[in-house]
């Protein structure tokens, strides 16, 4: 409850009858960066139940929807509030709002306003939006402020695997691990739009591959192992580094702004197949390690 | 090099557009564009499928099936043996999510 505005209508300032009237979530980063964008101006906000969801993932849920804008509408007797027929929407209401349904079924028409609150201001003085306004991008900074949800989800499989490679192959297996983790979580976020590709699956691939090639020159070198057994450990780096970064690679689509449906299901099958390989057969290079360490055959 | 974006479900229907460019006030991703008599789909490559377009287009001139490129929804989906498409992104709910359990931050897809 703690990131929730009572939903309800709530006044901006002195507004008056004519007012403009602006709809939001009832998060309360989304209510008070509203408010904050519309310091100055007269009007009123008309909270809907997004059950403390933020408007864009709450209209993809439906939940800022056309029915709630609708109740909302009419248990707050706006039409008896204000003299005009028209609420402005965030544009990224717009997954959840029907808006001839909503003029159908409470008689006021929904304008849709710019992405970020922040341009209602300049927005208000036309009531029409640039292309600026209307497009979502997803900068350096809104992609980095993810990584450590990113890296928290992935921490304790990570320190679990490191744990069991440092005892089983020492210290830079464990720090192999780290550094998958940390490339697909923190890196990968970072870097998304200079990785060549679209996908985010061959992007991870490609990552992979560099952070695991020092490992695998690292591990491939050792002058006491022999040939083959320095082969199988370069190779299990090269196995199993990149299909660790891949698949935290595309588990980031869910973060993006502009992956689809159809994109995401075709790259799960696609790749998904191919990073179990790799990781199956690097485990069992592993273990093909493991084993002729115990047996003393190097 | 193989691009699993370029192909969606949107679909245009241009001779049931009569120019009201909802279409175009509700897409992120400028995927339509104003024209002199009706909507242009300007950039069908750059639709992530969220299904504003559709839901707003009062002649039914535009159709996708709207849903959450997720990864870690759909994969949850099919590991619990449930339809990838029925997949839906947890993103902001109390259930734990894909992009952030805690609300402090507003991540671009929250």
């Amino acid at each position: 409850m703690a990131h929730r505005v009572e939903p309800g209508l709530y006044r901006l300032g002195n507004p008056k009858p004519d007012s403009p009237v602006f709809a939001s979530a009832n998060y309360t980063l989304s209510f008070d960066a509203l408010r904050s964008a519309l310091a100055g101006i007269d009007g009123y906000i008309l909270v809907l139940d997004t059950k403390g969801i933020n408007v864009w993932c709450a209209a993809g849920k439906g939940t800022f929807g056309t029915e709630e804008l609708v109740r909302r509408i009419q248990s707050t007797g706006l039409a008896g509030i204000v003299i005009h027929r028209k609420i402005i929407v965030p544009q990224l209401g717009a997954p959840g709002i029907s808006w001839p349904e909503v003029l159908r079924r409470s008689e006021f028409t929904v304008e849709y306003g710019p992405v970020r609150a922040r341009d209602l201001p300049e927005y208000l003085k036309t009531h029409k939006a640039t292309n600026e306004m209307r497009r979502v991008e997803f900068p350096f900074l809104d992609r980095i402020v993810l990584t450590p949800v990113e890296f928290v989800h992935a921490a304790l499989p990570m320190f679990i695997a490191a744990a069991v490679l440092w005892f089983l192959a020492g210290p830079a297996a464990a720090l192999a691990a780290v550094s998958a983790v940390l490339a697909g979580t923190v890196l990968f976020p970072a870097l998304l739009p200079f990785i060549p590709t679209q996908d985010f699956s061959t992007k991870g691939l490609i990552l992979g591959a560099v952070v695991a090639l020092p490992f695998a020159v690292s591990f491939g070198t050792n002058p006491v192992l022999p040939v083959w057994a320095n082969g199988i450990s370069a190779a299990t780096a090269l196995l199993l580094i990149p299909a660790v970064i891949a698949y935290l690679a595309l588990n980031f689509t869910g973060c993006t702004t502009f992956t689809s449906r159809t994109g995401v299901k075709k790259e799960i099958f696609r790749y998904v197949p191919v990073m179990a390989l790799m990781a199956g057969l690097g485990i069992i290079l592993g273990m093909v390690l493991g084993m002729s360490r115990f047996f003393g055959v190097i | 090099m193989i691009n699993s974006y370029i192909e969606n479900t949107l679909r245009y229907y241009p001779e049931r557009c009569f120019n009201c460019r909802r279409c175009t006030q509700v897409c992120p991703h400028s995927v339509f564009k104003e024209g002199e008599d009706r909507a242009l789909l300007a950039r069908p490559e750059a639709c992530m499928e969220c299904g504003a377009c559709a839901l707003n287009c009062p002649a039914q001139a535009i159709e996708v099936q709207s849903g959450v490129g997720c990864a870690w929804a759909m994969i949850s989906a099919a590991l619990r043996g449930k339809d990838m498409d029925s997949s839906e992104c947890s993103c902001g709910g109390d259930d734990g999510s894909c992009c952030g359990q805690t609300q402090e931050k507003s991540p671009p897809c929250c």
